[in-house]
């Protein structure tokens, strides 16, 4: 479903993505983990077209992306879920699930979506910069899935959340995973990878360093922890 | 007391002025990043058209309230076009010089035909009278205006609250890359908004032509008071423009009855007094419109 080929990207003179390649195949829950400053944001960006990217190529739905604007790629199915959760301050909840007009073979209606998320019904005309941290994370994903979003493009959804509030987080992820969406993941917590992924690339140096399955990660998981600084 | 409150009056009736114009140059500065120093140009040019439209044609007021502020929006789209638009990538100095540079044509295209002079422009018949307010009389025309004015400025936070085009400009204006990146086109609404804010300028000549000198320099004289407007209800925020335009509209007027000699700096000493209160002005909220 999306295909990244030698991708490599910075920021002036400091290169931060050095020919990364990377794949996720539709229906998949992939995770990109890697330390502070590995460069996860930054490829997330160039996927979205918000960042230059120097070469390589970005496929997604057998689409090269190449010179395709970001509202484009959006509307092809890319769900981008910010790492500062992108909610306003001056839209209401409500108008953060109708700002983008839906697209796609499968766009969440209403009523799905504040059926899956009650909170954000019972709290629909509030500003969004209203809400705590994790229904704001709940909105920025209840967003994309309304827009129709084919693949949710996560930015570490579960920082600074609560236990309780993390594996709400892991739920939703599983349940739309079970509707056939596919997730493209960026998270630090090794441990709440695994029990949400099916598979995991360690960004580091600038490339994809290892390609982990869930055993391996449970397997190595405290020397995986020490590496990423937790 | 009757005379502070009839100068009160005449400040609320100044104020829409100022509102309109901090109005426009708000959408704009909100969806463009550029502040927009021919603003007062547009202003003086809603005044000359009508005065044209007028003279020329023989196109009365209402006709010209209506046929002005369009015609100077579809002025405004193309020199957004052809000019405006590139300033986004380029230094914030690039936007001052092109921005003024376009003023200064625009005064002296007009002083090439009409001198340093002001043109005459007769109140519309209808409200050529004055009204009992109780406690004076007051010409129907100012009455008028301000009405208008107020209509309109609720009309315009109206548009942005409450329709689609509106989230998408407060959207826009508050997260421009993260709005593009739920596939929203904010390109498309760029060149509109910006013609928008002209019209509203225009509209704002258009009023003053006929209880204002109708002159070259009319709007550079307003502009930098409607600049401080801008400054003291904080830089992007509509609500913010429209209350400060208002008020500053009234201290001034009040400002003039009880210390003339200030009447130039009022307005400026009012705007230190606020940034050192808050920086971001009365309203302002960083990157945030409404
Ligand atoms: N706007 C920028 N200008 C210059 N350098 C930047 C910019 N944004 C990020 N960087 C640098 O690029 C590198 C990668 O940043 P990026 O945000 O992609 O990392 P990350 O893996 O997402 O980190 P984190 O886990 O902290 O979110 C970092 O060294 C960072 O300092
Ligand atoms: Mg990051």
């Amino acid at each position: 479903m999306l295909t990244i080929e030698s991708l490599s990207a910075g920021y002036g003179e400091a290169q931060v993505l050095r020919e990364v390649s990377l794949n996720v195949t539709e229906g998949e829950v992939v995770t990109l983990v890697g330390r502070n400053g590995a460069g996860k944001t930054t490829l997330l960006r160039c996927l979205m077209g918000l960042h230059r990217q120097q070469t390589g190529r970005i496929e997604f739905l057998g689409r090269d992306l190449g010179r395709i604007p970001t509202h484009h790629r959006a509307r092809s199915g890319l769900g981008w879920v910010p790492d500062d959760r992108g909610i306003y301050a001056t839209l209401s909840v409500t108008e953060h699930l109708t700002l983008a007009r839906p697209t796609g073979p499968d766009p969440w209606p209403l009523s799905r979506i504040y059926d899956t998320f009650p909170v954000l019904h019972e709290r629909r005309r509030f500003p969004g910069t209203r809400l705590s941290g994790g229904e704001q994370q709940m909105l920025a994903m209840a967003r994309v899935l309304r827009m129709g979003a084919r693949m949710l493009v996560c930015d570490e959804p579960t920082e600074g959340l609560a236990p309780l509030l993390v594996q709400r987080i892991g739920d939703i992820i599983r349940d739309v995973k079970a509707h056939g969406h596919t997730v493209l993941l960026v998270e630090q917590n090794v441990h709440f990878a695994a029990s949400v992924a099916d598979r995991h690339y360690l960004l580091a140096e600038g490339g994809i360093a290892e390609e982990l399955d869930n055993t391996e990660v449970r397997r190595r998981e405290s020397e995986l922890l020490a590496y990423l600084g937790i | 007391m009757v005379n502070v409150i009839q100068q009160l009056f005449n400040g609320l009736v100044g104020g829409g002025f100022l509102a309109l114009l901090a109005l426009g140059l708000a959408v704009i500065f909100g969806m463009l990043r550029v502040v927009n120093f021919a603003h007062g140009a547009f202003y003086m040019l809603g005044a000359f058209g009508a005065y044209l439209l007028l003279t020329e044609a023989g196109v009365n007021f209402w006709l010209a309230l209506l046929v002005v502020p369009a015609a100077l929006a579809v002025v405004g789209m193309a020199l957004e076009r052809a000019f405006v638009h590139r300033l986004t990538q380029l230094d914030p100095l690039y936007n001052f010089l092109l921005t003024f540079g376009i003023t200064l044509i625009l005064q002296d295209l007009i002083k090439v035909r009409y001198g340093n002079q002001s043109q005459p422009y007769s109140r519309p018949a209808l409200l050529d009278g004055s009204v009992n307010l109780g406690l004076f009389q007051y010409p129907s025309y100012q009455v008028f205006v301000l009405g208008f004015a107020i209509v309109l400025c609720l009309l315009v936070w109206l548009l942005l609250t409450r329709t689609r085009v509106g989230m998408i400009v407060r959207a826009a204006t508050e997260r421009p890359e993260l709005t593009r990146s739920l596939g929203v086109d904010v390109g498309r609404w760029v060149t509109p908004v910006f013609g928008f804010g002209i019209g509203l300028a225009a509209l704002a000549g258009v009023l003053a032509a006929p209880m204002r000198a109708v002159h070259p320099m009319m709007g550079s004289d307003l502009i930098i008071t409607v600049f401080a407007v801008v400054v003291i209800g904080g830089l992007g925020s509509i609500f913010g423009s429209v209350v400060a335009g208002f008020g500053i509209g009234m201290a001034q007027a009040v400002g003039n009855l009880y210390v003339p000699a200030l009447s130039q700096t009022l307005v400026f000493i009012l705007m230190a007094v606020v940034l050192l209160w808050r920086p971001t002005g009365l309203f302002g909220r960083e990157g945030v419109l409404t």
